[in-house]
């Protein structure tokens, strides 16, 4: 909560004068730059963008760096247990860590619909300064467009983000090695089912919260205890099946899952039987999957499960040596079944 | 035979057909309500839905089904407004909502959904709204068991009944089928013991030369079923001849709104009774939904027919025979289309014909077998 402290609710813009996003806050002039100063400097911030230069310079580090971009074009902006802009931050924050890369410093490009009321883009960049921090990252660079009302979808986000690559080893499909084992770091299913549930006005018992969150902590945690990771994929879109198939794929390896070692909170795996999904294929936004050796599952699961982002870290399958590329999953029966890659999107069935 | 798709997507997924007896073969019945929505229908909706003045509304999984030339899906892609919804009921609220659009609501299925879009038609009329209407497609149970039954084809000795069906309808419709026939008829569940144990209820009856009806899913199926249900389902629609898509035309096997609520029938309302459809030659659905040949057994399963590019609604549907192989099974496994094709038993349980001693993979000989021998 210390990280709140140099926050504050009220817009420093004159939102009285301007209580929506006009054409003239992407035209260059006054109103646009009235908001890049007031609002985005402002929050994020950092001596970076104190430079007011057309790119952000930055001295580099020896080694190797990774660099990833990703868009978010999530409705509703705000759902439960996160918004937009905490997505936007999380998710290039998350594909750093997945190359095992520690985040330094991130880009947000905003696509901005006219009408989108200041307050909600206020509470959005506040989000996204939160979650930066808490990665431990900075967005040093950014830009706005504003497009006409009814082209948009409220706000489109951009981030693209810079990390360092601290360890030597190399993680990625290829790297995976027959016997390898996966371990999931908790539930599956919340983001999706979180998202679907506001978006179709779907009530359950219980509101199913997104497990949106930073992952790099932990994986950088796993590295600096010496874990061999071989290969991490996040989990988002597709879920895990998605995600396994394309590393089987690029491997050339074969998985199998144990589909009761697969954790699914009770409400999620009731919402997802209700509308007829799959929890092995829907979103998630703070889970990914390690594969690691099978003498380090132990000292894995101990780091894991210390960490607030691992506490349902759990053995969901192996890696085998059958040829073909296939996700298998067996069954409680003891039965196996192929996981294949998802056509299309996931419809509701009918009954 | 299990009636219901989503009775088949449950053998398949938990791989309950490799589990039981050799001498017990499960063919997977029509009860897919996609699959058997005729390309007709599919082809008026995608008419309707590409109107400028409709906003038109469906369960989810209708929207990928093909039609002749294109799906809705591809309708929505070119600026349709398409909209999938949980119920009709959503689609009644948009219509209350946009009183400047029509709002057509596909109302396909089986008895099982047929209660809540009488309701939402009742409700249209109760309230006055005249922007909304239904394109129908409601198909019943019983006629089409019987048809597979009088089939001289028919391979059926015992049926496992769709629970969520007679959840609706009750138990009595099936009992003169039993008897005609003499065939066992057990209503049964969706979970993998649901199936096992309705399966092994048919099994006894057999052996014992009974032909019942029997409730194994009695914790959600009443013997009168759900009788207000039935009494709306009566009041709003008529039984009528449908045609089932794979099947052709079967007398009195499904619902059209009744005279009294005709107004509500997009089929009138839009004029498109001049819709004519063309099936794809390839396709042998009607042969996998009347359980005379499985999936595998057509030569464009996983070849021509994938879940991407899909030739027949049962590549389409989470219900759906085809899709359900497709996603369950090696698509390796493809065959010959030979009706003498043997299938052994386990994760390889296509027998290969064509493999050299030792040897991981067929020849290429142009004949639609097989690569990877699993035995």
């Amino acid at each position: 909560m210390s990280l709140l402290k140099d926050f504050t609710l009220a817009c420093p813009l004159p939102i009285h004068q301007y209580p929506k996003v006009l054409m003239a806050h992407g035209g260059g002039g006054r109103l646009m730059n009235q908001m890049i100063e007031k609002m985005f400097a402002n929050v994020f911030d950092n001596d970076f963008l104190k430079q007011r230069h057309d790119s952000a310079v930055f001295n580099v580090n020896k080694g190797r760096m990774a660099f990833t971009t990703d868009s978010f074009v999530v409705s509703p902006l705000f759902f439960p247990g996160g918004d937009i802009g905490e997505l936007a931050v999380n998710g290039t924050v998350n594909d750093l860590a997945m190359s095992g890369a520690r985040p330094l410093y991130l880009s947000a490009g905003f696509i901005l619909e006219e009408g989108l009321p200041m307050e909600t883009l206020w509470k959005i960049i506040q989000s996204m300064n939160k979650a930066a921090r808490e990665a431990g990252a900075q967005i040093i660079t950014g830009d706005t467009k504003v497009v006409d009302h009814g082209k948009g979808d409220g706000i489109f986000i951009n981030t693209s983000g810079v990390g360092v690559i601290e360890h030597p080893g190399s993680i990625g499909p290829s790297e995976v090695q027959g016997g390898d084992v996966l371990i999931l770091n908790g539930d599956l299913g919340r983001h999706g089912m979180a998202i679907m549930a506001v978006r179709e006005g779907l009530e359950f018992e219980s509101a199913i919260e997104s497990d949106t969150a930073p992952l790099s902590g932990l994986v950088l945690e796993l590295l600096s205890q010496g874990v061999s990771l071989h290969c991490l994929r996040d989990l988002t879109r597709g879920g895990l099946a998605s995600a396994l198939n394309e590393i089987a794929t690029a491997s050339g390896l074969s998985l199998m899952l144990e589909q009761s070692a697969i954790p699914v909170r009770e409400d999620v795996r009731a919402a997802c039987e209700m509308l007829g999904l799959d929890p092995l294929y829907v979103a998630n936004e703070g889970r990914f999957v390690a594969f690691v050796p099978a003498a380090q599952v132990d000292q894995t699961l101990k780091i894991m499960r210390a960490h607030p982002q691992g506490q349902g870290a759990c053995v969901v399958g192996q890696v085998t040596p059958q040829p073909g590329s296939l996700v298998t999953l067996k069954s409680p029966l003891g039965l196996s079944r192929i996981v294949d890659m998802l056509s299309g999107e996931q419809l509701p069935r009918i009954c | 035979m299990e009636v219901c798709g989503g009775q088949t997507h449950s053998i398949v997924k938990f791989s309950l057909d490799e589990m039981i007896p050799s001498k017990i073969r499960l063919i997977h019945g029509p009860g897919c309500p996609v699959c058997v929505t005729p390309l007709e229908l599919i082809d008026k909706a995608i008419s309707i839905a590409a109107r400028p003045d409709v906003i038109f509304c469906s369960f989810g999984d209708m929207l990928r089904v093909p039609g002749t030339s294109k799906d809705l899906l591809s309708v929505k892609a070119e600026g349709g407004d398409i909209r999938f919804v949980y119920s009709p009921m959503d689609a009644l609220k948009i219509a209350q909502d946009r009183p400047d659009r029509q709002v057509v609501f596909f109302a396909v299925g089986f008895e099982t959904t047929a209660p809540a879009n009488a309701m939402a038609v009742y409700q249209a009329k109760a309230l006055g709204i005249q922007n909304f209407s239904l394109l129908v497609s409601h198909v019943l149970v019983p006629p089409a068991m019987e048809t597979i039954l009088s089939s001289p084809q028919n391979q059926v000795q015992g049926f496992l009944a769709a629970g969520h069906v007679c959840t609706v309808m009750g138990t009595a419709e099936y009992i003169p089928l039993a008897q005609k026939y003499r065939v066992p008829i057990v209503v049964t569940g969706f979970e993998p013991v649901d199936i096992l144990e309705g399966i092994s209820m048919c099994v006894r009856q057999l052996e014992e030369g009974r032909f019942e009806v029997e409730n194994q899913y009695a914790r959600s199926v009443r013997a009168e079923g759900n009788r207000p249900a039935q009494e709306l389902v009566q009041k709003i629609f008529q039984v009528i001849p449908r045609s089932w898509r794979g099947l052709g035309e079967i007398p009195l096997s499904g619902l059209g709104l009744s005279a009294d609520y005709m107004e509500f029938d997009a089929e009138r309302r839009f004029d498109v009774g001049h819709v004519r459809a063309k099936e794809s030659p390839d396709c042998i659905s009607g042969l996998v939904l009347q359980g005379i040949k499985k999936p595998l057994e057509c030569a464009a399963f996983a070849n021509a027919c994938t879940p991407d590019h899909p030739l027949g609604a049962p590549m389409v549907s989470s219900e759906g025979a085809c899709a359900a192989y497709y996603r369950y099974r090696n698509r390796n496994d493809s065959v010959e289309s030979s009706p003498r094709q043997s299938f052994g038993r386990g994760p390889g349980f296509l027998v290969c014909k064509n493999l050299d001693p030792g040897q991981k993979a067929c020849r290429d000989d142009g004949t639609k077998k097989f690569t990877v021998d699993r035995r």
